[in-house]
């Protein structure tokens, strides 16, 4: 299959240079790998810029509340297995209003890619600190600067249980799109936090601030993604280097929702009761 | 002989009073008798005081009665606490051995029966616990039954036991039987059995549970919450049985927005919760009426507001279910008076929310969750409809549009994955394909479709009123929910010896049957409506829909149910 498949007519409505346009190719180019027809695909979303995307991309689509694209795709995912789901989110709506679902769905271990579009502010609002804002970001509400605490969204998902936690950046959409398909085949909760310059309201977290400290862990000769201490310290390093990549993954992987609750041992739940 | 009796158990949290009401109810039924039970518990695990009350008779029976000519007290504070609900000729049973003498105030006309609850049960069974199957055994000695009712009940309660804890809680009751029977009663608490061929026992929450499975539920995701719980627990207890999937969510937003996604995918899905929880589901109920997702959601009210009475009864989330979620769009609010109507009305809960594409809501309370009544056989004959286009039909859809406009406002409804095309749902504005939209003539058309023309649909669908004997009444009482009990049960008594009493019963408030109403009340002298609330919602409700002004509203919020003897006391006042 082709990213061609994959197009629709919908007009996008991102600012121009926007970081969403590097994850929306990553995403269709790793679609286009993985090779299923449209409509055995599910992209799942809440409310802001990166809750947009599945508009753009021929596939099943349920764009919801903010905050919610996690039981909504739990949902989806429980009535059939057989569709693979994506949740494509931002900062603001998976790990502030969504905060609580991020943590449970890891714990359940649900068989969905997650793609956090992490442009460390509020967008669609215009300009206010999310979870990930540096501390001392200035914005229209933090008129002080963000007093509260960076939140390593890696970190927690670790900590939570997730068996599949990665980083990307939206300027490298080639290794993305190859995170993104990484991410559907490990069968369980994979977390994708992608770094994205707001071009319009983070003036600091710019294309620039990014490339200038990312670096790919697994180049480094210390990499080891399935072990967890590793993996705990590596994802609290931010600042003056960023490491991208698969940080870790659990190997074997924990058995998922699907297999421990009893999912995997009937007929999709969808075919049971015929019209 | 006499034609009924009321049983109360009460005692501390944790002393098995729930246990003690499973085996009366079995034990009843097996002795051909008609019942209704019901529960009232306080928001703890131990200590405290709860209590269980049965009504027996040889007639079908509806609701409680004020006054027990039975009380047995399983603890100290209970004979203080409950002495006054004792009846003209009640016994009132307390181990004065254990905890010391007991007086009935002078106001009370019964007699006190020292019964050494606590010492048959060491003698037999060697532990406290065993007092619960002594009284049931005590009872069944007082009321003259055969003792096999009694052990045929326990052995139904405890099949999940031992033999050997079976046997010692059969001696223990046994041990309370031949107390019993020392005295001789003149069948003074012998009721006269009646009719219960093909009869089970069956609780509120348990018909809720089967009315979902019989209609093919098989995604069920809810957060524990009193009175609401019951549902969950009886549907994961089948669960293996009917190949259904019960999640236990992080709250109760989660709950609604999975059931939501499942059934988007194409499940029939369901939540459970009460009016605090409901509060949490709101968003995502606009969000089903956004997106024309069939939603599920049964409300087990207790009283508000915030965290009220966690484990009593009312009826105040009327007025906020009627107007819940912002926008507008078309709902059904279900709300059935009996065992019977719990089942039936869940089960077509689940075809009104997907022929429909809207969320139906059916509304219960504590009492109907908690109490049990004796019924004939649930129909097993629920006809499923979806109202999905079939797998096959699916194959032979192109450009399929998900919100597509039509005559009747529904749009054929697909499986994603079924179809060829992808299906876009979202809670934006959309246009047809379900695309994001800020169009202003579309925003018209997806109004009207929503909401309009979804609710003349429904309207023409509302569950009609079930009225009885309201022809030349001199009053007519008019109620929803759980009051149908008490409603029914006056009717049939009458008021002040002359006046004819008729009652008309709301099974569904919403769309509301205006028409229906108007003629039914058409000729009334006297309209009342009963309700657990203090805002008259239903009167208010009736006024908005129909300009028809009720005479009075008799209204009850102490936590408590209404009996027959209360509502009976304020129809003559």
């Amino acid at each position: 299959m082709d990213t061609a498949d994959f197009k629709t007519q919908d007009e996008i409505a991102w600012c121009p240079g926007c970081g969403n346009f590097g994850i929306l190719n990553a995403v269709k180019k790793a679609l286009a790998q993985l090779g299923k027809p449209p409509q055995e695909l599910m992209l799942v979303s809440g409310i802001g810029q990166a809750a947009k995307l599945p508009h753009y991309i021929k596939a099943n689509c349920f764009n919801g509340l903010h905050g919610r694209a996690l039981p909504v795709a739990t949902g989806i995912k429980i009535a059939n297995r057989q569709l693979t789901v994506l949740v494509t989110t931002g900062d603001g709506d998976c790990y502030g209003e969504g905060g609580n679902h991020f943590i449970h769905a890891i714990r359940r271990n649900i068989d969905i890619t997650v793609i956090v579009h992490d442009n460390q502010i509020y967008g669609l609002t215009k300009g206010q600190a999310s979870p990930t804002t540096d501390e001392g970001l200035k914005t229209a509400v933090q008129t002080g600067g963000v007093i509260n605490a960076h939140l390593s969204p890696l970190t927690l998902a670790i900590a939570a249980g997730a068996g599949f936690v990665a980083r990307g950046f939206s300027r490298d959409s080639e290794s993305l799109s190859g995170l993104i398909l990484a991410g559907i085949r490990h069968k369980g909760f994979a977390l994708i936090d992608v770094l994205q310059p707001c071009v319009t309201f983070n003036k600091k977290n710019t294309h620039e601030w990014y490339s200038q400290r990312v670096y790919q862990a697994a180049a480094q000769p210390d990499y080891r993604p399935a072990d967890l201490v590793w993996a705990l310290t590596k994802s609290l390093e931010w600042g003056e280097r960023i490491p991208l990549g698969v940080l870790y993954q659990a190997d074997p992987p924990q058995p998922d929702y699907s297999g421990k609750s009893g999912v995997d041992a009937l007929a999709p739940l969808v075919n049971l009761v015929q019209p | 002989m006499v034609s009924e009796l009321s049983i109360r158990i009460c005692g501390e949290a944790g002393q098995g009073t729930q246990t003690i009401g499973q085996v009366l109810s079995l034990m009843c039924q097996n002795a051909h008798l008609r019942l209704f039970a019901h529960q009232d518990f306080m928001s703890r695990i131990r200590g405290g005081n709860n209590f269980f009350q049965i009504r027996i008779s040889s007639r079908p029976v509806y609701a409680a009665r004020s006054r027990c000519e039975i009380i047995v007290c399983l603890d100290k504070a209970s004979p203080a606490l409950h002495a006054s609900a004792l009846a003209a000729d009640g016994l009132l049973i307390a181990d004065q051995k254990k905890f010391g003498p007991v007086n009935l105030p002078e106001t009370v006309p019964g007699a006190i029966l020292d019964a050494p609850l606590y010492d048959l049960a060491m003698e037999k069974g060697g532990k406290d616990i065993f007092v619960n199957a002594v009284a049931c055994g005590m009872i069944a000695g007082i009321m003259e039954l055969d003792v096999s009712c009694v052990e045929k009940a326990l052995r139904g309660t405890f099949s999940d036991k031992s033999p050997e804890i079976v046997d010692i809680n059969i001696a223990c009751a046994r041990s309370g039987y031949e107390f019993a029977g020392r005295e001789r009663r003149n069948g003074l608490y012998s009721v006269e059995p009646g009719d219960t061929r093909e009869r089970s026992v069956v609780s509120g929450s348990e018909a809720v549970a089967l009315g979902a499975i019989r209609a093919g539920c098989k995604f069920y995701s809810a957060y524990p919450m009193s009175p609401s719980t019951g549902v969950m627990n009886e549907i994961a207890a089948r669960a293996k049985e009917f190949d259904i999937i019960v999640e236990q969510a992080e709250d109760e937003i989660a709950a609604v927005n999975m059931v939501i996604g499942a059934s988007f995918a194409g499940v029939r899905s369901m939540t459970s919760t009460s009016g605090g929880g409901f509060c949490l589901m709101v968003e995502g109920l606009s969000l089903a009426g956004m997106t024309e997702t069939p939603l599920v959601i049964l409300d087990a009210q207790r009283p508000g507001p915030a965290t009220g009475f966690p484990t009593r009864t009312e009826q105040a989330d009327l007025d906020f279910i009627l107007a819940a979620g912002h926008g507008e769009f078309g709902r059904v609010i279900y709300t059935p008076g009996t065992v019977e109507e719990l089942y039936s009305l869940t089960a077509r809960a689940f075809n009104t929310a997907e022929k429909f594409q809207v969320p139906v809501i059916i509304m219960s309370d504590q009492l109907l969750a908690d109490s049990v009544r004796d019924i004939a056989p649930l129909d097993p004959g629920v006809k499923i409809e979806r109202g999905l286009i079939s797998r096959e039909a699916s194959k032979k859809v192109a450009g399929y549009k998900r919100y597509a406009l039509t005559e009747n406002g529904v749009s054929p409804r697909a499986v994603p994955s079924w179809v060829a095309d992808p299906v876009y749902a979202d809670s934006d504005e959309h246009n047809e394909e379900g695309h994001i939209t800020e169009d202003a003539l579309m925003r018209v058309r997806m109004v009207e479709k929503r909401y309009h023309k979804r609710m003349r649909l429904l309207s023409q669908e509302a569950v009609k009123p079930v009225s009885e004997n309201i022809a030349g009444a001199h009053v007519i009482l008019i109620g929803c929910g759980s009051v149908y009990g008490v409603m029914k049960e006056a009717a049939h008594a009458g008021g002040s010896g002359r006046e004819r009493v008729g009652f008309i019963h709301l099974p569904q408030v919403w769309p509301f049957p205006a028409q229906e109403m108007a003629y039914l009340l058409n000729d009334a002298r006297r309209i009342v409506t009963v309700e657990n609330n203090a805002g008259a919602q239903l009167a208010k409700l009736l006024r908005r829909e129909t300009g028809i002004k009720v005479s009075d509203s008799i209204l009850k919020y102490d936590g408590r149910p209404f009996t027959v003897d209360e509502l009976f006391h304020q129809l003559i006042a």
